[in-house]
């Protein structure tokens, strides 16, 4: 087959973070191939690379066997690529024919009626139910999507890219789409599909390409690949890691979820009808590919998010019997009630710190109103910075250099000793590891550890699975924002959670406790 | 810029830093300011012909040339300075209030009325609190609408306060033609009984605005620095989303560093309607709500850098003067010569932020 | 009924001057950029129009007219969207702070055309520029003469008047119906969209803020050689029509259709204290007159209120407005 996409060697750093190292794959015309890969293992990265919004730092791509330079979104259009990104590129106080519409090259005359009318020929033909003349702003979250891939079909591209195309369409619309695939296919285009969903890539997929943690493991026919195989080859060899997890001891009940519901401002069901119960005294997991509820789920407990009707969050404090319930309260109402909840959220230096602030400053973030009544205590914050720094082995210049020029791993090692520092009663972490080296990432473990054996409940969201299975004791399965499974940490495998974490629609109403 | 870069890889990649140092800022402002006297210095050899380092030097003397040019460019540097300060809360926190203008006037014009329908009824000090309470009072009003709607409905503030200056200004007007009377022109309010004015201190009224600036300066500084309310005022400008993390209801910080803010500005006409002009009109902000917002963005809201950064721009406007009657020039050539600067000081800001990434260093990379 | 004539026609000229430097505005806002520099910018416009007609009349032997027009309005045009390529260098290209810029661009704008308006006036007060002003106020002769009141209030203004309207519709079919309005409306809106799609940020910014500016600068240019009668004296009036301008755009809500009778409505309400009284019979105390000049500001921010409120999406401010766009940004 000919070859339509080579990347060469391709490596693409964002700070700190490295999302593809030296990657060498290649895409055939004709076919359709799978991207697939855990969260932050780089799919979507390298994709953009192709799409003209990121440049690759060093590496070559080549299209049609020659060497190209993408420096734009037009760029790729040029080259015949075109690519539907998970979060809708789309202006939203325009109708659907003017997003069509939207920087259209061809130098015919501008005519939206004509763009109309053969958006409707093309929705004809793949049945896609879409009001040409509605406003993206009112439309539902499937609507967005078809539209964005109408747009893209209109511009016959070549190459075509979607990047987790199916998170929001109905099996019906899945199965539609697919159909329209196959049919591109079928003109000789190339399709690539990110996603993680295996049920998926088996059907409608010819070839699967396999990314780790930004690198490329390699690819497989579709015909020869596995639900096994595919999950193995994603998540690795199951790695034994060398994280102590001590017996959980006196568990007591902390945290009681029930019905927990979230709609974000999309209308999307982020968290759907979600119960658990949360102990002091172990570690709970929270397993799923990112975007399947985790945020919503901490942030909801932190008071951050709005909850539906019907939802309930108690807390247990110790010593008394009676729960309180955190839904409903701002975080300080939840602080004032006597609640000690620790979070380090996913986007450490967007809400967890300050980042033009030093170390003594983020330190009392969530304390700055205790002590004198008009007057900052900058004392006591600044005697803890210079401890963490010290226990924590915080590589800084001086605890008021600004968090935003340490190093991710420093950033995170203030972020969660500050949550630890407040002696917490549940101590929740959103991706704590994410970005970091080996030895910072053992550095939390061990901090987490220490949490649970002192009587904490914490609730640990992770998304590399050996360190999961190594250091939880029970681990929730979130997909969809539902509960897929709730396992015991100690004998489940990485098999059984790769496939809860990849299976849609199998439990009804999405609880454990049910 | 976006010539060339289809060809091969870009010419030049544009790359954020992580963190700015503050002497690499203070460095790229001084080269700045250097670069832009350089090109005033063309302009003005290239218009007027004259000797452009004559012109610099003459220049100097309007601040420098004696005790009385001196002072009153103190004068000056306090009244624009204590609005810049005024404006570093707001500004920190990211509402941009570009309404000091109006916020100042309504406190002049309280204190103005006060002054005069009040003045010979109470005691002196009884009367300066109530001059001071009206004009804070209504310089807070004045800032407390367009923070209202701001914090309840994202109503734009920029816009918002922009019109604000102009209901004041209307308002104003009309005050004086009610104050005015039949004359042409209203002169110094209470002119015989000088009652409401502010007593010389070393033989001049305005040193009591000079006292009051300084102080605001230590303790504008001292409030964002050292108090609960300006960590909170920190952490929203920041982000609002740490700042609802931390617990800061973000609404109530929003209303009352605004109207913080515009007390202040009330609080400054006061100051200029018994400290400086001893009248009212609707020149009395004289444009300083409007170049404060540069003092204060340029500062980073340090109320220290602040005072430089009065003092380079009164400077200019001083020096003018004199430029205008040595040469026979005009006045303008402030304007011209502190917009060449201030253009000059905002693209550096470019150069401190981010990092540029030529071609050649790459390929080198490549070829290896 | 004279009265109520000469009102319309001081209101639909003070109209005309604010409604060039809204269009202007709009069109630099609809690609996201706001440029508190519009009064500089007029000032820009309105000093390079009339110094050129003002040498030409004086220094050519026979001046002509049109050459007059043809000159004054390209000078004009030149010298505002300098200032508006100075605005878009430093924010497009350099990302600095686009009210702090804007406002800077006000100053200079102001002291440039002052500065070198004293060469001119040449220690007068003011110095007129008559041939143009002929040139610029003609009225549409016979129609404004011949049809009693309505033809004068009708037909009784200099051609740019009409040009107003005219590049008011134009502005209102390109944004509206053309690709490049499209393409532009989406810059304004959401530049990672229309980056994504292929569409140039950093081209249809800089453009629209200089085109924007130039349309802008023609607003001073009628100002000094039609509506102030060819007299440049120095002044701070044009900058608060250029406070009032940018007040507009907000009041039509971005669209330069609704700008044709707010422009007027504007005039209306800024002459009233002069004519209202008179046409009742009524003498209203100065005061009052001072007051009602604040009207158009007052409905403007009931506009921005009301707009915010309904949360009605096409009546908002273009969705990025005064923010730089970097496309690595994460």
């Amino acid at each position: 087959m000919e070859c339509a996409i080579q990347f060469k060697n391709v490596t693409k750093t964002f700070g700190q973070v490295v999302a593809n190292k030296d990657v060498t794959m290649e895409v055939y015309r004709g076919e359709i191939l799978s991207v697939l890969g855990e969260n932050g293992s780089g799919k979507t990265t390298l994709m953009n690379m192709l799409a003209g919004i990121y440049y690759q730092d060093s590496g070559q791509i080549f299209v049609d066997g020659k060497p190209v330079e993408i420096h734009s979104p037009r760029d790729a259009f040029e080259l015949g690529i075109g690519m539907v990104h998970q979060h809708f590129k789309l202006v939203d106080v325009f109708t659907a024919t003017e997003n069509i519409a939207l920087g259209l090259e061809k130098s015919e005359r501008f005519d939206l009626k004509k763009v109309k009318e053969r958006a409707r020929e093309i929705c004809d033909r793949y049945h896609f139910e879409l009001d040409l003349d509605q406003k993206v702003y009112t439309m539902s979250v499937s609507q967005k999507q078809t539209l964005e891939i109408v747009k893209v079909l209109y511009r016959e591209v070549d190459i075509l890219i979607l990047d987790e195309p199916t998170a929001v369409l109905t099996p019906q619309e899945t199965e539609k789409l697919f159909e329209v695939i196959r049919n591109m296919q079928k003109d000789g285009k190339a399709i690539i599909i990110i996603t993680h969903k295996l049920q998926e890539v088996l059907s409608v997929s010819d070839r699967v390409a396999i990314l780790r943690k930004g690198e490329y493991v390699g690819a497989v026919p579709t015909s020869e690949a596995s639900v096994d195989l595919l999950t193995e080859m994603m998540v690795g060899k199951k790695v034994e890691l060398n994280i102590e997890r001590p017996e959980a001891k006196n568990r007591v009940k902390r945290l009681d979820i029930n019905h927990l519901t979230v709609v974000n401002s999309d209308g999307i069901k982020m968290l759907n009808n979600v119960s658990f119960d949360v102990y002091g005294g172990e570690i709970l997991g929270i397993a799923g590919v990112s975007g399947n509820g985790q945020k919503e789920l901490l942030e909801a407990i932190a008071g951050l998010q709005h909850t539906e009707g019907g939802s309930s969050v108690q807390f247990f404090p110790p010593f008394e019997t009676d729960g309180v319930e955190l839904l409903g309260k701002t975080p300080k109402a939840i602080r004032q009630a006597g609640v000690h909840l620790s979070f380090v959220p996913e986007d450490r230096l967007g809400m967890g710190l300050v980042g033009s602030m030093g170390m003594a400053d983020n330190m009392m973030l969530k304390s700055y109103e205790s002590g004198r009544l008009f007057m900052l205590d900058r004392k006591s914050p600044k005697l803890l910075a210079e401890q963490i720094k010290d226990s924590l082995g915080v590589v800084t210049p001086g605890i008021s250099t600004p968090v935003s020029r340490l190093s991710g791993g420093n950033v995170q090692k203030v972020l969660v000793g500050r949550e630890i520092a407040e002696s917490p009663v549940v101590l929740m972490t959103a991706y704590a590891v994410r970005g970091l080296d080996i030895n910072t990432s053992y550095t939390i473990y061990h901090l987490l550890n220490e949490q649970k054996e002192k009587g904490v409940a914490v609730i640990y969201v992770g998304e590399d699975l050996d360190v999961l299975l190594a250091l939880c004791d029970r681990i929730l399965v979130l997909c969809g924002g539902q509960v897929t499974g709730l396992l015991d940490g100690r004998t489940t495998t990485k098999e059984e959670v790769g496939r809860l974490m990849t299976t849609v629609n199998t439990v009804t109403g999405g609880s454990a406790n049910e | 810029m976006s010539k060339g870069m289809t060809v091969k890889e870009p010419f030049l990649r544009i790359v954020k830093r992580d963190g700015v140092k503050r002497s690499t800022r203070l460095l790229t402002i001084a080269i700045s300011i250097f670069a832009a006297l350089i090109v005033d210095a063309l302009f003005i050899f290239l218009v007027t012909g004259l000797n452009p380092f004559s012109v610099y030097g003459v220049m100097f003397q309007g601040t420098f040339g004696n005790r009385m040019r001196f002072s009153w460019a103190i004068r000056d540097i306090a009244g624009l300075l204590l609005v810049g300060i005024a404006l570093a809360p707001v500004f920190k926190m990211k509402f941009w209030n570009i309404g000091a203008e109006g916020q100042i006037l309504m406190g002049g014009l309280a204190t103005a009325l006060v002054m005069v329908y009040v003045g010979d009824k109470v005691p002196t000090v009884v009367l300066f609190l109530v001059m001071l309470v009206t004009s804070i009072l209504a310089g807070a009003l004045w800032a407390f609408l367009p923070a209202f709607f701001k914090a309840h409905w994202k109503t734009n503030e920029t816009l918002f306060t922009l019109m604000m200056n102009y209901v004041a200004t209307s308002i104003v007007a009309c005050a004086v033609t009610i104050l005015r009377g039949q004359a042409s022109s209203l002169g110094k309010l209470n002119m015989k009984t000088k009652i409401g004015w502010f007593p010389a201190i070393f033989g001049e009224r305005y040193t009591i605005n000079i006292l009051v600036v300084l102080v605001f300066t230590f303790a504008m500084y001292f409030y964002l620095k050292y108090t609960k309310q300006g960590y909170e005022i920190s952490v929203v400008g920041e982000s609002e989303n740490t700042a609802r993390y931390a617990g800061i209801n973000v609404k109530k910080v929003i209303i009352r560093t605004v109207t913080l803010s515009g007390a202040i500005c009330g609080l400054c006409g006061f100051l200029l309607v018994c400290g400086r002009d001893q009248t009212i009109s609707v020149s009395t902000a004289g444009g300083r709500g409007f170049t404060a917002i540069i003092v204060a963005w340029l500062a980073k809201f340090n109320t220290f850098t602040m005072v430089l950064i009065s003092f380079l721009l009164i400077f200019l406007e001083m020096g003018a003067g004199e430029i205008s009657s040595a040469f026979g020039l005009n006045d303008y050539v402030a304007d011209i010569i502190s917009g060449v600067i201030l253009f000059f000081i905002l693209g550096s800001e470019f150069f401190a932020n981010y990092k540029l990434i030529f071609r050649g260093k790459k390929a080198k990379e490549v070829q290896e | 009924m004279s009265v109520f004539v000469s009102w319309i026609l001081r209101a639909v000229a003070f109209g005309t001057i604010i409604m060039y430097g809204a269009m202007g505005e709009t069109v630099t806002e609809k690609s996201g950029n706001l440029n508190l520099g519009v009064p500089g910018i007029m000032y820009l416009g309105g000093f390079a129009g009339f110094a050129s007609a003002y040498f030409y009349e004086k220094n050519a032997t026979n001046p002509s007219g049109i050459v007059c027009i043809l000159l004054a309005l390209v000078c004009c045009i030149l010298a505002s969207m300098a200032g508006g390529l100075i605005f878009s260098f430093l924010t497009i290209t350099l990302r600095a702070n686009q009210n702090v810029t804007g406002l800077a661009l006000t100053t200079f704008g102001m002291g440039v055309a002052n500065f070198f308006g004293v060469y001119i006036l040449n220690g007068a007060s003011y110095t007129a520029a008559p041939l143009a002003n002929k040139a610029f106020s003609a009225k549409i002769p016979v129609l404004s003469e011949k049809l009693g009141p309505v033809g004068e209030m009708l037909f009784g203004y200099g051609f740019l008047a009409y040009a107003a309207i005219a590049l008011a519709i134009a502005l209102h079919i390109v944004l509206n119906k053309t690709k490049v309005g499209l393409n532009l409306r989406a810059v304004g809106e959401n530049p990672a969209t229309a980056d994504a799609a292929g569409i140039n940020v950093t081209k249809y910014k800089y453009l629209a803020t200089c085109i924007g500016a130039g349309i802008s600068g023609i607003g001073g240019l009628y100002y000094v050689l039609d509506y102030n009668q060819g007299i440049w004296a120095t002044t701070g009036q044009i900058e608060a029509l250029g406070w009032l301008a940018l007040a507009l755009v907000i009041f039509t809500t971005w669209r330069p259709l609704n700008g044709i009778w707010g422009a007027y409505l504007f005039g209306i309400l800024y002459w009233l204290y002069q004519f209202l009284p008179s046409m009742l019979g009524l003498k209203v105390p100065n005061y009052v007159t001072d007051l009602i000049q604040m009207i158009p500001y007052v409905v403007t921010i009931i506009v921005l209120i009301a707009v915010s409120l309904r949360k009605k999406r096409e009546s908002q401010p273009p969705a990025s407005l005064g923010l730089a766009y970097f496309r690595e940004e994460r």
